[in-house]
This record gives structure tokens, C-alpha cells and sequence, in this order.
């Protein structure tokens, strides 16, 4: 076998090319411009840009953020400048680099998520992802991601609205995923981004207080690691839209139990608070993991689990 | 950057003095600025802490902090030999000039270490308020004493120069001499103090605040503070915006 043998990378994504799998996840990076002083932006697969609304929010008071055992819980609230700020601002910089741009989006009611998909369509974002599961805000986020038929109905308003591919953003905190993987695709959904973060819980033992603001927040990290490969393992099985995983990926080999599980592309989040370049090792990782295997297309790997 | 331990030590129980070599490549820290330094395979984030001191020619950071959390603990452990993976420097860090009138620096318990480097970039055009629940808890007094032009001591329990609050020296010597500036470091309820001395002087105030952090280089939004009276009270991250302010647009 030869180990310096050209893997092929690109992977086709719902009407897309991502030139390699790997994607920044939405609420780590930012627009992109600070992990842009240390990487080139350019050879990752996508960027996921923080949560869009449609106006400007604050997000929640600060603690937004404790560290758990490998994890770490936010409570960040979706603080974002609008939408319209961020193709006036933002998105004219991402353009520079030779990556897809991926507006995540998040609405307290159907119609802004359907304003959204409309303006941002427009704007020149190259896909949308629908926020339906973020657990730091009081209205919409959660609650349309836990119910079948609230999913669908963000789904069909975006999607009526959207002129580019459309990818849902599951929340691991439902009792059954693939119901709502399929809700989402009978709606018309493009593809399938999972997971977002778990709801959990820190208190302070010395001030018996909670240790965020907000009480609860976001788990992310290796500790949720298990529970997302389980979530695309079982949505990969419900339905046949292409998945992004993402959940506590850190390295080249725990992207490849994502591939395995059924996703097709992954998004690395949280490992970038600990080391700026984690997307590229893990690129390259992934690259030396299909060498040593023998493997000359990494779309070979997409559900590639044997049971 | 992957860095060398060359000594840690303890000043005093429960605080360490971190001397580290970094690459030559390592750009010059500015007074206020921080480290974002990993903990161990243990531990998910990296923690920031203030630059103390740098020898720019020997490629030596130093670090003065409190242990207390497992992170700090960690870093209070390491021995001479043993390499750190830290980013930085990181931040806004305080407006340094030597030229002109003096600048008053003023420190409450662990938020002194910062001032050693801001008394180095002011090359002796500093007075100096150091302020300390109690004399066991005091750090870095010599050197910061042999850096300025003039220092004053207080102590919650009058263990250490005067029994007063750091606030209440800064508003005796902003009553007496012309100051450039404040620049201030510790406690938040001190910070408030010192930036209402500083305001009643007319003399503009810089405050370093702490919050929470996760990336440290301005991404994920943790590190939320309330800043920006004009601009209607908006969230900026103390990890790239600050961690120093003018505290003129603190939301106290």
C-alpha cells in the first residue's frame, strides 16, 4: 500500500461540494475572523457562522460558560449582530477564502425563520442551517427541535423561502431522533446536521447557587462525544439526507467514528478552545487515516460500519 | 506555542511564580495582556493569566496567580523542565506611556501581578497603590516598590502600610499630584471604587475585568461583560476587546 497516495477528500453535500469533510460548527468560530489569525481559512470544508436572528441580540448575562468533566457547558444566548449585519460585515471577509459558507439560523417564530432563509439566500450564503435546537434562548430554539411537527413546520418555511440547500440542526435532547430525522426530511430538508449541545447543569456547592447566569446551558465537548455518533447512527438509519456530525470531535479518529456511523461531512467545535488548529490536524489525520487503510475516497467511509 | 518551565515557585501559600521560555519569535507583551495556557489532558479549557513580567532578550514570561481551581493548581505544579502549550500574548492590554505626567497604578491582592510589567513599560513614571487584605497575602511589593517612583501600601486589617481600601489611597494621591492616568487591576467592587476616584479627578481610568473564558482569542463569546454605556449597554468579550477598559464604559 502506498502511504503517500492522493486521498480523494471532496465530498458531494446536498447539491454542494465540500472540498475536504471537515467544518468549523456553528457558535465556536465566530464569523470566522479570529481562528483566521492562525489558520487559512481556506482549507477547511465549511464554516458554520455563529447563530444568526434577525435582529441584533445581546445574548445572556455572564457566567455563559463552566467547565465540566472533558466538556463544558455555555449559555451564550445567541448574541449576534442581525442578520443583515452580518452580510454587510461579515460575509464579504468569509468570501475571500475557498470554503462554504454556512448560515446557521435561529427564529422566535416560523416567519423569521422563513424571513431568514429569504434574506440570507439572497445575501449569498451558500447554505443555510436551521437552528431548531438551541437550549440558551426563552422562545422558539428548543422548543421547535423536541416537537415532529413544529421541525416540519420550520422546515417547510424555510425551505419555501430558502434558494439554497437547507440543513436542519437536531437536538440530541429528544427521547426518539430518527422521528424527528424523519419529520425534518418529509419537509422537504436538504440534509441533517446533529448534534447540538445536551442541557445540563452546574451549582456552585459553596454558594449553592447555579454556576451560568441562566441556570442551565449547552454541554459540549468529548463528554457528549458517545451520545452524538449514537444520534448519527441512528438518523443515518431513519432517513437519506446527508449528515454533518458533530459532538466532541478532537481528532482525526473520532471524526472517522462519525464517517462510520453515517455521517458524511463533520464539524469541529469545542476542540478549538483548546487548540486553535484542531480542524487541520484533524484534516490531516483524516488524510493519513485513509492512506494507512488503503483507502483512496473518504466517501468510502460514510456509513461504512460493520455490524 | 509549546513553552519551557524554567522555575516555579511560591511567593507565598497559595500563589505561584511562574517563569517560562518562550520562541524567539514570540511577540512583545503588552502590560494587561494574558496567556491562555493549557491545564493537562484533564482539563477541557485553557485558562488565562496575566502577563507579571518579560525579559524579552532571555525569552522569559512570568506568571503570578492564585491556585485554587484545578487549572491554576496544575500550573502551580509544574516543575523547571516540563513544557506548558500556551496562545499569546492575548488582549487589550493598558495604555503604557513614559512620556509626560505619571501614571497611577493600583492593585488589589492578586490583581497586582499585571502592574509589574505596566511599572517595567513606564519606566519609573509610575506611583503605585498596592492594596491587600493582610500582609501574609502580599505579592510582588519589592519589585514593584524598586519599579516606581513612589508606592503606598494598605491593608484591610492594617497588617500592611495603612488600614484603608485601595480607593481611598488613590483618591489621597489623585488629590495631590497630576496624574497621566489610573490603570487598575483586582477586585471588581475595588475596580468600581477606583474608576469613581478616578472620575471625580477627571482622570481617565483603565480597569482590567475577568470573566470566564473558553477560546480567548474572541470567538465563542464566554467571556461576556457588560460595557459601552453610548452604544446602549452591549455584551464585549473581555478576551479580545479587553480584558482592559477605559472605565468610563463599564456597566458596573
Amino acid at each position: 500500500m502506498d502511504a503517500n497516495r492522493a486521498v480523494d477528500m471532496a465530498v458531494p453535500f446536498a447539491g454542494l461540494t465540500f472540498q475536504n469533510p471537515v467544518a468549523v460548527a456553528s457558535g465556536t468560530f465566530g464569523f470566522g475572523r479570529e481562528y483566521g489569525q492562525y489558520f487559512d481559512l481556506g482549507r477547511l470544508g465549511a464554516v458554520c457562522v455563529k447563530g444568526l436572528t434577525l435582529r441584533p441580540r445581546a445574548g445572556n448575562p455572564p457566567p455563559r460558560v463552566a467547565e465540566t468533566p472533558m466538556g463544558m457547558l455555555n449559555s451564550v444566548g445567541l448574541q449576534n449582530p442581525g442578520a443583515e449585519a452580518f452580510l454587510r460585515d461579515e460575509l464579504p471577509f468569509l468570501r475571500g477564502f475557498d470554503t462554504l459558507v454556512v448560515a446557521n439560523v435561529s427564529g422566535d417564530t416560523v416567519e423569521e425563520y422563513a424571513a431568514l432563509a429569504g434574506l440570507l439566500s439572497d445575501g449569498g450564503v451558500d447554505m443555510l442551517e436551521v437552528n431548531i435546537s438551541c437550549p440558551n434562548v426563552k422562545a422558539g430554539g428548543l422548543l421547535f427541535g423536541t416537537d415532529p411537527r413544529s421541525a416540519a413546520a420550520v422546515t417547510e418555511a424555510v425551505k419555501r423561502r430558502a434558494r439554497v440547500p437547507v440543513m436542519v440542526k437536531l437536538t440530541p435532547n429528544v427521547t426518539d431522533i430518527a422521528e424527528m430525522a424523519r419529520a425534518v426530511e418529509s419537509a422537504g430538508a436538504d440534509a441533517l446536521s446533529l448534534i447540538n449541545t445536551l442541557v445540563g447543569m452546574r451549582i456552585d456547592v459553596h454558594t449553592r447557587r447555579p454556576v451560568l447566569y441562566r441556570g442551565t446551558g449547552g454541554l459540549s465537548g468529548p463528554a457528549i462525544r458517545p451520545v452524538a455518533v449514537r444520534c448519527v447512527y441512528q438518523a443515518a438509519r431513519a432517513v437519506r439526507l446527508p449528515i454533518m456530525g458533530m459532538g466532541g470531535i478532537a481528532c482525526a479518529e473520532d471524526a472517522v467514528e462519525f464517517l462510520l456511523a453515517g455521517a458524511h461531512t463533520v464539524a469541529v467545535g469545542t476542540a478549538l478552545f483548546r487548540d486553535e488548529t484542531a480542524p487541520l490536524s484533524i484534516l490531516e489525520g483524516l488524510t493519513s487515516y485513509c492512506q494507512e487503510n488503503g483507502i483512496s475516497d473518504i466517501r468510502t467511509l460514510t456509513g461504512a460500519l460493520l455490524e | 506555542m509549546t513553552v519551557t518551565v524554567l522555575s516555579n515557585e511560591n511567593p507565598r501559600p497559595g500563589a505561584a511564580d511562574l517563569r517560562v521560555r518562550v520562541d524567539a519569535s514570540a511577540q512583545r507583551p503588552r502590560a494587561g495582556q494574558f496567556a491562555h495556557i493549557a491545564c493537562g489532558d484533564a482539563l477541557l479549557l485553557r485558562r488565562p493569566i496575566s502577563l507579571c513580567d518579560c525579559d524579552e532578550e532571555a525569552g522569559v514570561w512570568r506568571f503570578v496567580f492564585e491556585y485554587k481551581g484545578p487549572g491554576t493548581r496544575y500550573l502551580a505544579a509544574r516543575k523547571p523542565g516540563d513544557t506548558l502549550d500556551l496562545l499569546g500574548p492575548l488582549g487589550r492590554g493598558f495604555t503604557c506611556e513614559p512620556e509626560g505626567p505619571p501614571t497611577l497604578l493600583a492593585g488589589g491582592g492578586i490583581g497586582v501581578p499585571p502592574l509589574l510589567l505596566a511599572a517595567r513599560r513606564l519606566t519609573g513614571a509610575a506611583h503605585a497603590v498596592l492594596g491587600f487584605r493582610a500582609a501574609p497575602l502580599a505579592v510582588l511589593t519589592d519589585e514593584l516598590a524598586s519599579l516606581c517612583a513612589r508606592t503606598a501600601f494598605c491593608s484591610d486589617d492594617g497588617s500592611l502600610g495603612t488600614r484603608e481600601f485601595t480607593d481611598a489611597v488613590v483618591r489621597r494621591l489623585l488629590a495631590e499630584t497630576a496624574y497621566a492616568r489610573v490603570l487598575a487591576c483586582g477586585p471588581r467592587p475595588m475596580l468600581r471604587a477606583v474608576a469613581e476616584a478616578a472620575r471625580a479627578a477627571g482622570v481617565p481610568c483603565e480597569v482590567s475585568l475577568e470573566e470566564r473564558m473558553a477560546c480567548g482569542v474572541g470567538a465563542c463569546l464566554a467571556c461576556a461583560c457588560r460595557v459601552g454605556r453610548e452604544a446602549g449597554e452591549t455584551f464585549r468579550r473581555v478576551c479580545l476587546d479587553g480584558p482592559v477598559f477605559d472605565a468610563e464604559t463599564v456597566v458596573w
